[in-house]
C-alpha cells in the first residue's frame, strides 16, 4: 500500500474511533473541552507513532528470531507500558511546557486500546518499518480529528437543553454515532477515487 | 467487610454492571457484537481472565510492592490474555479470526485492570473469585444483549455455535429480509450504545424514585 493510501485509511476510513472502537474511552471521558481533546489527541499520536516503531523492531529482530511470537501480546503491553513512562521522564526533564500539556494525559495512555491496537494491526497487515510508523501516526491523527470535533460537539451540547436521562454519556453516544454517520462516507471506493 | 458474598457477587451483574453503569471496556463491547456468538466468546475470554487475575493478584497483593503494582497487574493479565488466545485459536478458530484484534485487546479491557486495582487488591482470594466472576457475567450479558439486538435487528439471524445439523444460524422471518443494515455498522453501534445507557440512568432514576 502507498503511503498516502495507508494515511488516508487510518485517518478516515479506518477512523480508531468511528470505525474501529479502538480507544472509546477517553473518547467519552475526555472530550469535555477541547483543550484537553487537543492535548491528549497529541499525547496519544505521539506515543503511537513511537509504539509502532518500538514494537516493529522488538518483533522483527527479537521475538520472531527467537521463536517467542506466541507472546507478542505481553511483550507490546510491556513495551508500551515502559515506552510512556519513559516519555513521561524525558518530557518532564527537557520541555516543562509540553510536559504541563501533556502530562496528564500520558499515564491514561497505557491502557488505551489504541495504542496496542496500532502495534498488533501492524504486525497483522505485515507493514514494513516506515509503513508502521505512518500507520502509527496517521492512527493518532484520526483518533485527534475524532476528539476535537466530539469536543466541540459536546462543548455546543453543554449550551442545549438535553433530557436528563440523556446528559451526558447517553447523548455523547448518540453524537459519536451520527458522526460515524457522516465518515461513512470515507469509504474504500475513495481510495480508488483518489489514487487510481 | 459490609457487602455479604452474595452482594459482592451479583453487584456486577446489575447494581455496578461494568458496561451500562460504570462504563468499562467499551472498546471490544462495540467492536464484537455483530453477532451473539462472538458476544458470548469474548464474554467468555473475559471472565476466563478476570477471575484468574482477580484471584492470583489476590495472593500476590503482599507480594508486590505498591510501587510497581500496575506493571506488575498488567503482566498477570497478559499472561492470562495469551492463553486465552493459544486456546481459542487451538478450539475455535472460527471465533478466533472473528474476534481478531479485540482478543489481544482484553489485556487493555479497563475492566480488568479497574477490578484488580479497586477489588482485588485489598481483598480476600475468594471474594476476589467471586467478585471477577460477577463482574464477568455481567460484561457477558451486556455483550449478549448488545449482540442480540444488533443482530435480530440489523441482520434478521440470530448466530449461535454450529452442532451438528444445526448451523448455528437462526433466521427471523420478516427483519431477515427486511433488516436495519445500520445496526450491524459502526454508526448504528455507537447510537445504540447511547440509547441503551440513557434507558439504564432512566430505570436507575426509576429505581431511586419508588425507594
Amino acid at each position: 500500500m502507498s503511503y498516502i493510501a495507508i494515511f488516508i485509511t487510518y485517518v478516515f476510513i479506518n477512523n480508531f474511533i468511528l470505525s474501529q472502537f479502538l480507544g472509546l474511552c477517553p473518547f467519552i471521558g475526555v472530550s469535555k473541552n477541547s483543550e484537553s481533546a487537543i492535548g491528549m489527541g497529541m499525547a496519544v499520536t505521539f506515543v503511537m507513532g513511537l509504539a509502532s516503531v518500538l514494537t516493529y523492531l522488538v518483533y522483527h529482530f527479537l521475538l520472531v528470531p527467537l521463536n517467542l511470537a506466541f507472546l507478542q501480546t505481553l511483550t507490546f503491553i510491556l513495551l508500551i507500558a515502559g515506552l510512556v513512562q519513559f516519555v513521561e521522564l524525558v518530557i518532564q526533564k527537557n520541555s516543562p511546557a509540553l510536559y504541563q500539556a501533556l502530562g496528564i494525559f500520558l499515564p491514561l495512555i497505557t491502557t488505551n486500546c489504541a495504542v496496542l491496537g496500532i502495534a498488533i494491526l501492524n504486525i497483522n497487515e505485515n507493514y514494513n518499518l516506515m509503513e508502521s510508523f505512518l500507520a502509527g501516526i496517521s492512527g493518532g491523527l484520526g483518533f485527534t480529528l475524532a476528539l476535537i470535533l466530539m469536543s466541540n460537539i459536546r462543548e455546543r451540547l453543554d449550551l442545549h437543553p438535553v433530557r436528563k436521562v440523556f446528559k451526558g454519556v447517553p447523548i455523547a453516544f448518540i453524537s459519536g454515532g451520527l458522526m460515524a454517520l457522516a465518515f461513512m462516507a470515507f469509504d474504500k471506493s475513495l481510495l480508488t477515487n483518489l489514487l487510481g | 467487610m459490609a457487602d455479604t458474598r452474595k452482594e459482592v457477587f451479583t453487584k456486577g451483574i446489575f447494581k455496578e454492571n461494568p458496561v451500562f453503569i460504570i462504563m468499562l471496556g467499551l472498546c471490544p463491547t462495540l467492536g464484537v457484537t455483530t453477532q451473539v456468538v462472538n458476544g458470548i466468546g469474548m464474554g467468555l475470554g473475559v471472565i476466563f481472565v478476570l477471575t484468574f487475575s482477580n484471584v492470583f493478584i489476590a495472593l500476590l497483593k503482599d507480594f508486590i510492592p505498591n510501587s510497581i503494582r500496575i506493571p506488575a497487574y498488567i503482566v498477570i493479565i497478559a499472561a492470562f490474555v495469551t492463553i486465552v488466545e493459544m486456546v481459542m485459536h487451538a478450539y475455535v478458530p472460527a471465533i478466533y479470526n472473528a474476534l481478531g484484534i479485540y482478543l489481544p485487546l482484553i489485556v487493555v479491557n479497563c475492566i480488568i485492570l479497574g477490578r484488580a486495582e479497586a477489588f482485588a487488591s485489598n481483598n480476600s482470594v475468594y471474594d476476589s473469585f467471586l467478585d471477577g466472576i460477577g463482574m464477568g457475567l455481567g460484561f457477558t450479558l451486556s455483550l449478549i444483549l448488545i449482540a442480540l439486538i444488533r443482530e435480530v435487528f440489523g441482520n434478521g439471524t440470530i448466530t449461535l455455535i454450529a452442532m451438528g445439523s444445526f448451523d448455528g444460524v437462526i433466521k427471523i422471518p420478516l427483519l431477515y429480509n427486511y433488516p436495519i443494515r445500520i445496526l450491524t455498522l459502526a454508526a448504528g453501534a455507537l447510537l445504540l450504545m447511547g440509547y441503551l445507557k440513557a434507558f439504564f440512568n432512566w430505570y436507575s432514576s426509576r429505581k431511586q424514585e419508588t425507594i
